[in-house]
């Protein structure tokens, strides 16, 4: 049940492969501008490398959001999907997850390249993996709650931003954090702990709360 | 088995029904009746607990249908003007995932059987997206055929399905409620079913 809601949105995203690309292809794009526009200095590229690229991950993960539920709602399956015996939750993790597999882990493959363009060391280029690996589930879970919110309101792209953003704060501080600290010679261990923290927690708390909120909003 | 006692329903600031009291037993089929915006389609979505009566209560075996939720949603098939298809997925990709999420899983032998049955043979592994009106119809409606489910919920399964097909569901129906099924169902379409029990609700 929990694999065949994986199974299914992932075959959705192999047939519209043109979604997925748009994400991926908005974060090289955004990431790569900056060094354009600052010029070519080192050592302030390298300060701002890793605050650039996760804001770049956190506007791209968002810009799938929207579809999340959308099309399910539109075609009559997210209905069904609520009237099925199973755990309403469950679902919500399997297309959280889905979301993750579809969106996240291109962004967490492409950084180390695109970090080269900062002129990041390796084990910089390592911890912002990580970091990414750890941070971008979070930020797949905490939007599902967001676009089930939004769910068939008219404008509903631009509300999703104004709720998700604020939650996706701490992500970017501790995210961005492990890089920086990592550069300047101190431990990242505490960082990626309470990355893993936030993780956990919006594993179990996130499903709960979106499938709540589809409730509420096909009623 | 399903009781309905005093049911109303608000929309808005106005007042589409109340005090609706039904029940249907075994074997039984109830049609929802009444004009366009009397209600129908609210009151289906409330049987099946996707919205909640203004007042009153829906009861599934003498529990208020709220409280059972994955119990009742096991025993029940609810199908919705929306298809539920995907237009992406193939036909018989379809009528698995949709099983598998309403709990029962099918290979694709019971699947293209089911399909066959409902005059969509040869068509099994055409996307959805190239089908006509009436053919998404059929697809979803093939999910009746291999759901296991005590009580069906149909609203306007008629719509867009051509003579040889009401004819055909007509006796998908008949089957069901000889073995003991349970329809509520809305038409604007006459048909004759012959059944143990029908009654009919009318709405104002």
């Amino acid at each position: 049940m929990f694999l065949w809601i994986i199974k299914r949105d992932l075959l959705l995203a192999m047939r519209r492969r043109s979604d997925v690309f748009t994400t991926l292809f908005f974060f090289v794009i955004v990431v790569s501008l900056f060094p354009l526009s600052v010029g070519p200095e080192m050592n302030m590229l390298r300060t701002m490398a890793p605050g650039v690229v996760w804001v770049a991950a956190l506007l791209a993960s968002m810009l799938s959001l929207g579809r999340m539920f959308s099309n399910d709602y539109l075609d009559g399956t997210l209905e069904q999907m609520l009237l099925s015996p199973q755990s309403l939750s469950l679902l919500v993790l399997g297309k959280a997850l889905a979301h993750w597999l579809v969106t996240g882990v291109p962004l967490v493959l492409m950084a180390p390249i695109l970090g080269i363009q900062y002129d990041l060391p390796v084990d910089a280029l390592f911890v912002l993996t990580i970091s990414l690996l750890l941070g971008t589930p979070v930020l797949s879970l905490i939007g599902a709650i967001g676009a089930a919110l939004t769910l068939g309101l008219r404008g509903g792209g631009v509300l999703v931003s104004l709720l998700v953003l604020p939650l996706y704060i701490p992500v970017l501080i501790f995210g961005s954090g492990a890089v920086e600290a990592n550069m300047a010679g101190l431990g990242y261990d505490a960082h990626m702990s309470l990355l893993g923290a936030f993780l956990l927690v919006s594993l179990v708390f996130a499903p709960w709360a979106a499938a709540a909120s589809l409730r509420v909003s096909m009623e | 088995m399903l009781q309905g006692s005093n049911l109303a329903c608000v929309r808005g600031d106005r007042r589409l029904f109340k005090d609706i009291n039904f029940s249907l037993e075994p074997g039984g089929l109830m049609q929802v009746r009444g004009p366009n915006g009397s209600g129908k389609t609210s009151m289906l979505r409330m049987l099946c607990g996707l919205s909640d009566p203004a007042l009153g209560e829906i009861t599934w075996c003498g529990a208020a249908i709220r409280s059972l939720s994955g119990d009742y949603y096991a025993a029940m098939t609810y199908m919705g003007h929306l298809s539920g298809t995907k237009d992406d997925l193939t036909v018989v990709e379809n009528l698995c995932i949709s099983s598998a999420l309403a709990g029962l899983e099918i290979n694709e032998t019971q699947a293209c059987k089911a399909l066959e049955h409902m005059g969509l043979g040869g068509r099994e592994t055409l996307p959805v997206k190239v089908l006509s009106q009436g053919q998404r119809r059929r697809v979803a409606l093939a999910r009746l055929l291999v759901c296991q489910t005590k009580l069906w919920i149909l609203d306007e399964p008629l719509a867009a399905l051509d003579v040889s097909a009401v004819k055909l569901m007509q006796s998908i129906l008949e089957q069901h409620l000889e073995q003991g099924g349970m329809v509520v169902m809305t038409t604007h379409q006459e048909i004759d079913i012959t059944a143990a029990s029908i009654t009919q609700l009318q709405l104002a």
